[in-house]
């Protein structure tokens, strides 16, 4: 590759040459990013440019791969017992704690006055695998080893054992782009479980805490408040954690309060995530019903113009000022009520076929 | 040169400590500046372009951003590649310094445009490391190039 420009025997005037190729390209981006940005036609080029990436991208992440199979490889006995009997002592908490929730679902039920009690809201669900590669160091992106071929769509929610951790932006074949509730462009619907609450728990661009900007400064709300998803917003449904209230700062000249709260997922030390799938007749599912073209993307917290179909049936409602009236008991899917949350989730219908 | 790319977007998507990150120089752009600089036929624009559409599937919200991007920086160095060339190493440095920075400003305001804003600081972090990491990254691509003549 030394051949200083002898490679190419084009007799073409360099300058010009390089002028009219330099538009060529340039006018070539700009119809891309313009098709990708207002059209949404390159959701199946973006699909093969995924796939055709995800062998590089697992290349990327083989050595430490291979390190952390080495290390747990060679871990120790007593390491391992020691896992072992935690992991033990783990299953019987959380089978006590089954235990007690079956009678509980129950009551709920006959509370409710349904004959039964209702099957999980969540159907099946797929641990998948972080691929250790860096997406972009200035957003909050994880890539995982499951795509299309295993069910998964744009727009699903993620989760780790401990709470909330995002949903699927862009899905390829064998891997899925994950946009973590910690990236600025996210924000989670939630409801604060003591008072219930509603507000919205947006990114912050790190990923140990999340700002509640939109709560009035005479809000009841205190640190080590919990926040659970309120089920509105059509991603993800009622009830599953996602934070916990760390901080709140009210100031006397500000009308709203600075809250800061830190996610109770393991974020940054995840290695195994998982793909969730609800049932869409179940009262905590997603308010806007998994299947049936969900409204993901606000247009209030998009400069870009949303799909009219995507906004038409009800104008979707900015990020609320004030709290919203606490209407509705909070496990009753509000229908249609185009909370903001997923704003970088374009407007686009989801090609969902689990 | 496809050897190259492919080391380079490997060092791009390597996964590094938050703080180490700021500072990852941006090695893809490096590589087709390098290959624009000394090789603007067979380099330039058209490895600018395809780089960048590599980019933007690993990292970018819109696709065709960095793209662009690549292509306006690739442009600038063909264009200038004859003077770039006889320059030392330092005073290179300095114009991929520049070049960096109007890369990365194009990302910025494309990324502001598109509605993805990301205002930190820490994005112009990479054009100081990427300016210095220059000398040796040159050496190195010019002794991997000479040894395959």
């Amino acid at each position: 590759m030394a051949a200083f420009g002898t490679g190419a025997g084009r007799p073409l005037g360099r300058g010009g040459s390089a002028g009219f190729r330099f538009t060529l390209y340039a006018l070539l981006s700009v119809v891309i990013m313009y098709l990708d940005q207002r059209q949404h036609y390159l959701e199946q080029l973006r699909y093969v440019l995924q796939a055709a990436a995800y062998p590089i991208q697992l290349a990327v992440n083989s050595p430490p791969a291979a390190w952390r199979w080495l290390r747990e490889s060679l871990q120790t006995r007593e390491v391992l017992q020691a896992e072992n009997a935690r992991l033990r002592a783990v299953q019987r908490d959380l089978e006590l704690r089954s235990m007690r929730y079956e009678a509980l679902a129950r009551e709920n039920g006959e509370l409710r006055g349904l004959a039964a009690a209702l099957p999980p809201v969540a159907e099946r669900w797929l641990p998948a695998e972080i691929v250790s590669i860096q997406l972009s160091s200035l957003r909050q992106r994880l890539l995982i080893d499951r795509g299309a071929v295993n069910g998964v769509f744009k727009g699903q929610a993620v989760l780790d054992d401990k709470g909330l951790i995002g949903q699927t932006t862009h899905v390829g074949p064998w891997s899925a782009e994950v946009i973590l509730i910690t990236d600025p462009e996210h924000a989670v619907p939630v409801r604060i479980e003591r008072t219930g609450l509603r507000t919205i728990a947006v990114g912050n661009a790190d990923t140990t805490s999340l700002a509640l900007p939109y709560l009035p400064a005479n809000a009841d709300i205190k640190g080590g408040d919990l926040l659970v998803t309120s089920g509105l917003g059509g991603v993800f449904p009622e009830g599953y954690p996602v934070a916990r209230v760390t901080e709140v700062h009210r100031d006397a000249v500000q009308p709203l309060a600075q809250v800061r709260a830190a996610p109770l997922a393991h974020i940054d030390t995840d290695s195994e995530l998982l793909l969730v799938w609800f049932r869409a007749d179940h009262p905590a599912a997603p308010a806007a019903g998994a299947g049936s073209e969900p409204k993901s993307g606000n247009a209030a917290m998009q400069p870009q113009a949303v799909k009219p179909r995507a906004a038409a049936p009800h104008p979707a409602v900015a990020p609320p000022l004030a709290t919203p009236p606490p209407a509705a008991p909070p496990a009753t899917p509000s229908p249609r009520s185009a909370p903001p949350e997923a704003p970088t989730a374009e407007a686009a219908p989801q090609q969902g076929e689990p | 040169m496809l050897l190259a790319a492919l080391v380079a977007l490997i060092l791009t998507a390597l996964p590094l400590p938050p703080w180490l990150d700021i500072l990852r120089p941006a090695f893809l752009v490096l590589m087709v500046l390098y290959w624009s600089v000394n090789a603007p036929r067979t380099g330039g624009l058209g490895l600018g372009f395809l780089a960048g559409l590599t980019l933007d599937v690993f990292q970018g919200p819109v696709l065709g951003e960095h793209a662009l991007a690549l292509v306006l920086v690739s442009y600038l160095a063909v264009r200038e590649h004859q003077r770039i060339r006889s320059k030392p190493s330092f005073q290179q440095a300095l114009f991929v310094f520049a070049a960096l920075l109007i890369y990365e400003f194009v990302l910025f305001a494309i990324d502001g445009w598109s509605g993805h804003p990301v205002t930190s600081l820490q994005r112009w972090g990479h054009t100081v490391t990427g300016a210095l990491v220059w000398p040796p990254a040159a050496a190195i691509l010019a002794y991997g190039a000479g040894r395959r003549a």
